[in-house]
């Protein structure tokens, strides 16, 4: 059983099976985000509170969601790697470590300029947008490691750990909004007991959230690919693959 | 075991390899029939390993090298660590920081931990590098004596070994 | 004829501290720094000791953070460039030993000397007499979770060529919330209320980090060394 999910998890399948479903993955995303925009900008009642201004939340929340669990998914993959051997992990951590850093800083800056009409304010030193500047500054930490060692081996194994490492953080982030007084609003969906928000607001946010991810998936099948590519460039598989 | 060989041919890899500091892509290292990686403490109490580098700190004595080596092996009094450091030839050297010893007697201050660890298993990297014809001739003794006892030992070397003994011998090339 | 752990790491401990002090001038060093930053605050902001005692736990915090941070480089480095670290580890101790004995020595050598020096700094800052047994206790607790934290850094940077500044960039993000408790014990102090509160979650930050601290150092280390 075990050799089955060795073949599963070896270098030539994952670069075959990540081909197969990119276009998938980007397919449901353009369509679950184009929905989620129109309805979400267009549709969507504006908040008794906010007005307008809250339909930031469609690119904020996901982005911000995505950050985290690109950070899971970098994590995880570094662990396997490091503690079943399986090579192509290290291929994961490497391609989703610069994706989720994207989705941090743009969960940055849309939360800032959110943070504005909101709060009066572009920045807030309260514990969730602190502890996800933590995370950026994380992100970085782990790219940079892998960056700096000249055997890349070395620096995938150095890297994953880092990730492993800094994973505590994620949990941090997300429950800081009920362990501290804090300025930002508390969750709404990903929370124990029923979501807080009415359907009408609450269905184009999901679709948002469901097409970041398949975004996600998709840029993450592209990008391991290459990444698998460029670590076994030795291979006969991968002359084969590109050379002809 | 004599291992010999050019330049870049993987002499030391192998050694570090033996050691367990690097691990093999294929193939597996086993003492006494497992594998090291589960008899890890055991392997390495039985094993002496000799880099290129003599690997002392500068700035303690000889004498306290072997003490704060050694020591974590077994436990050992300073006395015996004088009396092997005497054994050596660097027994005047003792009480003196390994950054004004002379690049021999450094060799001589790691053969002589070699030896206080009482290991089993000698793993040996180029050990003649810097040796006098005197410290050679000794290295080689104790070498017999070693191996005339029961132990085993790995050198890596481009000299030529001289026991009375048969050697096995592997060449490695590229 | 073994050598137990408690025996070996009292022996590791015994080495680390006799390096340390044939060197004076390197167990010096980040101590002067931490003088000296701690004086760049009031040069650079104001030396109005009212505006000092505010801000000065932060400055006293930060400063004790990269002075811990310049020590941290060595912790490892030194025994990998003379090849000592490679008999450590073939010393048939478990790592986390040699980790746990070097982490500590570290800490009894910079984190201690920082909070023995800490009332003299917090005296030029204006921090009232009441709270420098807060302030001790917190910088005791921050240093040593910080030197546990830069174990992990320094492993994993061991063999990097300019791992100084890498080193920081991993450390820092992670001590951030060691902190922001810490200043707040201290804050806290200063003004009379209660610090307990601040005090435990630093504790409890500290336990958390010297338990697994070990286990991530030596990973780090197995994978620098291979």
């Amino acid at each position: 059983m075990w050799t089955w999910f060795y073949r599963l998890a070896s270098p030539p399948h994952v670069y075959r099976t990540a081909a197969a479903l990119a276009p998938w993955f980007l397919a449901l995303a353009a369509g679950m985000i184009g929905y989620g925009l129109i309805d979400g900008l267009v549709f969507a009642p504006p908040d008794y509170q906010q007005g307008d201004a809250f339909r930031i939340i469609y690119v904020h929340a996901p982005s911000a969601w995505l950050s985290l669990f690109a950070y899971t998914t970098m994590a995880v993959a570094g662990a396997i790697a490091l503690i079943w051997r399986i090579k192509v992990g290290f291929a994961v951590a490497a391609a989703a470590a610069p994706i989720g850093a994207s989705f941090t800083l743009a969960a940055l800056v849309t939360g800032s300029l959110w943070g504005r009409p909101m709060w009066g304010t572009y920045w807030a030193w309260d514990p969730r947008l602190t502890s996800e500047l933590i995370l950026l500054f994380l992100y970085f930490g782990v790219i940079s490691l892998r960056k700096a060692f000249e055997d890349p081996a070395r620096g995938d194994r150095a890297a994953a750990l880092l990730g492993v490492v800094g994973v505590i953080n994620v949990p941090i982030v997300h429950f800081s909004v009920t362990w501290w007084n804090s300025l930002h609003q508390g969750a709404t969906v990903a929370k124990f007991g029923k979501p807080t928000m009415p359907g009408s607001m609450l269905w184009p946010l999901l679709a948002m959230l469901l097409g970041y991810m398949c975004f996600f998936g998709g840029v993450l099948c592209m990008r391991v690919r290459g990444e698998v590519l460029e670590r076994e460039r030795q291979a006969a598989w991968v002359r084969e693959a590109v050379g002809s | 075991m004599h291992i010999w060989g050019a330049n870049g041919t993987g002499k030391t890899t192998l050694l570090r390899v033996v050691c367990g500091l690097l691990r093999p892509e294929e193939g597996r290292v086993a003492w006494s029939g497992q594998s090291i990686d589960g008899v890890r403490t055991e392997y390495q109490a039985a094993l002496a390993y000799v880099s290129h580098e003599p690997a002392l700190k500068a700035n303690l004595t000889a004498l306290e090298n072997l003490r704060y080596s050694v020591g974590l092996k077994r436990r050992v009094r300073d006395a015996e660590l004088r009396a092997t450091l005497e054994h050596s030839g660097v027994g005047a050297c003792a009480d003196l920081p390994a950054r004004v010893l002379s690049a021999g007697q450094r060799r001589r201050v790691a053969m002589a931990r070699v030896l206080a660890m009482r290991a089993l298993l000698w793993l040996l990297d180029e050990p003649f590098t810097n040796l006098d014809a005197a410290g050679s001739a000794l290295l080689l003794r104790m070498l017999e004596e070693h191996t005339g006892q029961g132990g085993l030992a790995l050198v890596v070397a481009h000299r030529t070994l001289d026991l009375q003994r048969p050697i096995r011998r592997m060449e490695l090339s590229a | 004829m073994n050598v137990g752990a408690w025996r070996a790491m009292r022996l590791i401990l015994q080495r680390e501290l006799c390096l340390g002090f044939r060197r004076p001038d390197q167990l010096l060093q980040p101590l002067m720094f931490f003088l000296i930053v701690t004086t760049l605050f009031p040069l650079a902001l104001s030396p109005q000791l009212s505006l000092l005692r505010d801000m000065a736990p932060g400055i006293l915090w930060v400063a004790a953070l990269l002075s811990s941070l310049l020590s941290l480089e060595t912790l490892f480095k030194v025994d990998a460039d003379d090849g000592t670290l490679e008999q450590l580890a073939l010393s048939a101790q478990p790592l986390y030993v040699i980790v746990i004995a070097k982490t500590m020595a570290h800490w009894l050598v910079s984190g201690v000397a920082l909070v023995v020096m800490s009332p003299l700094v917090a005296t030029a800052l204006a921090i009232p007499v009441h709270a420098f047994a807060t302030m001790m206790a917190s910088l005791a607790l921050g240093t040593l979770t910080l030197s546990w934290l830069g174990s992990i850094g320094a492993g994993l940077t061991v063999g990097l060529r300019r791992g100084g500044v890498l080193l920081s960039l991993i450390v820092l993000p992670l001590a951030m919330p060691m902190l922001i408790f810490g200043a707040s014990a201290t804050d806290r102090a200063i003004g009379g209320e209660n610090p307990a509160g601040a005090l435990y979650f630093l504790a409890a930050l500290c336990v958390f980090t010297s338990s697994l601290a070990p286990l991530a150092a030596s990973a780090a280390l197995r994978i620098t060394l291979e």
